[in-house]
């Protein structure tokens, strides 16, 4: 077994550096690495391109790196639910780049799997593909898309173990799998880290190949977006 | 003239038996409370839940599990959970049967524009773009004009657009039109609107043959 577990989030985030590119997990607030932005706010590094599919709420999320102005560069693909983001953008304060999200998932994968660039059809026609490259496959048109590269990944998971053997719960899983991998350094924290031999391996989403470091989350806040339920009868 | 639940309602009818169907924010979320309950559908949000089912009951809510809205959801039995890749593998690849998502404007070549006002409101496009790009089949729902009164169905889109060709069909609170060749085809006049009262809210080219029939809810 080689052994992937670091002692907390301080050892886990090591090396991170003023002007990198960090990949992100999560959709909306929901499989967020919180422990992570924590320390990433407590650190203080600035200049930051962050690629996550969204940037956060006002007061949660990536919405605390730009609070205090940590991030240059933005590439995600919807940003509706942050006052303070759009005021940037808007501002030229903060670099944006909308990516559609298929793409952005795509873009994680081939940088994890191994493929420079890939053809889809998302945004041919539109602003996207302004600059791209485009190809004809039957009668059809693509646009030319190319891997992400990134310093650092970070991901969310529910259970992980000393290996670094990833198991996600419910849609928490999003874009935290192809991120693992994608990226030079990929951390994983987990809400239950489990000595090795605890999880069947049948069960694990992301084998621990994929994750250089893990730790355990020390606490996890789950804000939930938006609350929505329905009366009971 | 129908509200946002009557759009729905009637899109609904659209929804066939052993349909995968991706509904988007707004009026199309409403459709799944119109789905006939003698056939078998499965929903799909890009977020990476298929055979979603209703909102929780208060207390039961789980951060974990949310649809592309953020919203707190429950599933069906049948259901299973996946990554972003695999979501849209089965977007981008055609699995999904049929896509109903809101729209700004939509000209009357099936062009759509959803995702950005210049210089004023930014959110993004999320995952419209591999929708429209891949989809089949593609309802749009929305209002046939905008709330300073002005249509929504133009004969080219003037906001920055989300995909080109792609809307097949178009339900809004006045009418159900096909996009075709031609122009915006009328299919229905929704309760108590006159063919008049469409032409007049409709900017793009407009092919009204015969008799429209009024919708049946």
């Amino acid at each position: 077994m080689i052994r992937k577990t670091v002692e907390n989030v301080q050892e886990a985030l090591k090396g991170v550096k003023d002007g990198m590119t960090l990949m992100l997990g999560g959709f909306g607030l929901c499989g967020i690495p919180e422990n992570t932005i924590s320390e990433l706010v407590r650190l203080g590094v600035t200049d930051l391109c962050c690629i996550s599919n969204n940037a956060g709420v006002d007061d949660f999320g990536l919405g605390l790196l730009l609070q205090q102005k940590q991030i240059r560069k933005m590439i995600s693909s919807y940003v509706g639910e942050n006052d303070e983001f759009e005021r940037q953008m808007l501002s030229g304060e903060l670099e944006v780049e909308l990516t559609p999200q298929g793409t952005l998932a795509e873009k994680c994968r081939a940088a994890q799997a191994g493929f420079p660039a890939f053809y889809t059809p998302a945004g041919f026609g539109t602003e996207v593909a302004l600059g791209k490259e485009t190809r004809e496959f039957n009668g059809k048109m693509y646009v030319l898309e190319e891997a992400f590269k990134a310093d650092f990944s970070f991901v969310k998971a529910w259970k992980g173990d000393e290996a670094g053997n990833l198991i996600f719960k419910g849609t928490a899983r999003n874009f935290n799998p192809c991120m693992c991998g994608a990226a030079n350094i990929t951390v994983a924290e987990v809400e239950e880290l489990l000595p090795a031999g605890s999880l069947d391996p049948n069960d694990i989403h992301v084998p621990g190949i994929f994750v250089q470091r893990i730790f355990q989350g020390e606490k996890y806040e789950k804000r939930i977006e938006q609350r929505t339920v329905r009366p009971r009868n | 003239m129908l509200d946002k639940n009557g759009i729905a309602k009637r899109i609904a009818k659209e929804v066939k038996d052993g349909y995968y169907v991706n509904l988007g924010i707004g009026i199309p979320t409403m459709v799944a409370n119109f789905v006939r309950d003698d056939i078998s559908v499965e929903f799909q949000s890009e977020n990476g839940v298929l055979g979603m089912g209703p909102f929780p009951f208060e207390g039961e809510e789980d951060a974990d599990i949310i649809n592309a809205g953020k919203q707190t959801i429950t599933t069906m039995p049948g259901a299973s959970f996946f990554d972003s890749v695999t979501s849209f593998a089965m977007i981008r690849g055609q699995h999904v049967d049929l896509t109903i998502l809101g729209a700004m404007e939509v000209s009357d070549k099936g062009d759509i524009a959803n995702w950005k006002i210049p210089g004023k409101m930014v959110k993004g496009m999320g995952g419209a773009m591999d929708l429209v790009a891949s989809a089949e089949n593609i309802i749009v729902a929305m209002m046939h004009t905008n709330r300073a009164g002005e249509s929504k169905l133009l004969k080219e889109c003037t906001l920055p657009l989300t995909g080109v060709g792609c809307v097949k069909k178009i339900v809004t609170n006045l009418a159900v039109l096909e996009v075709t060749t031609g122009g915006f085809r009328l299919l229905e006049r929704a309760p108590g609107v006159s063919v008049g009262a469409i032409e007049n809210a409709t900017s793009g080219r407009l092919i009204v043959e015969g008799e429209i029939p009024e919708m049946k809810l």
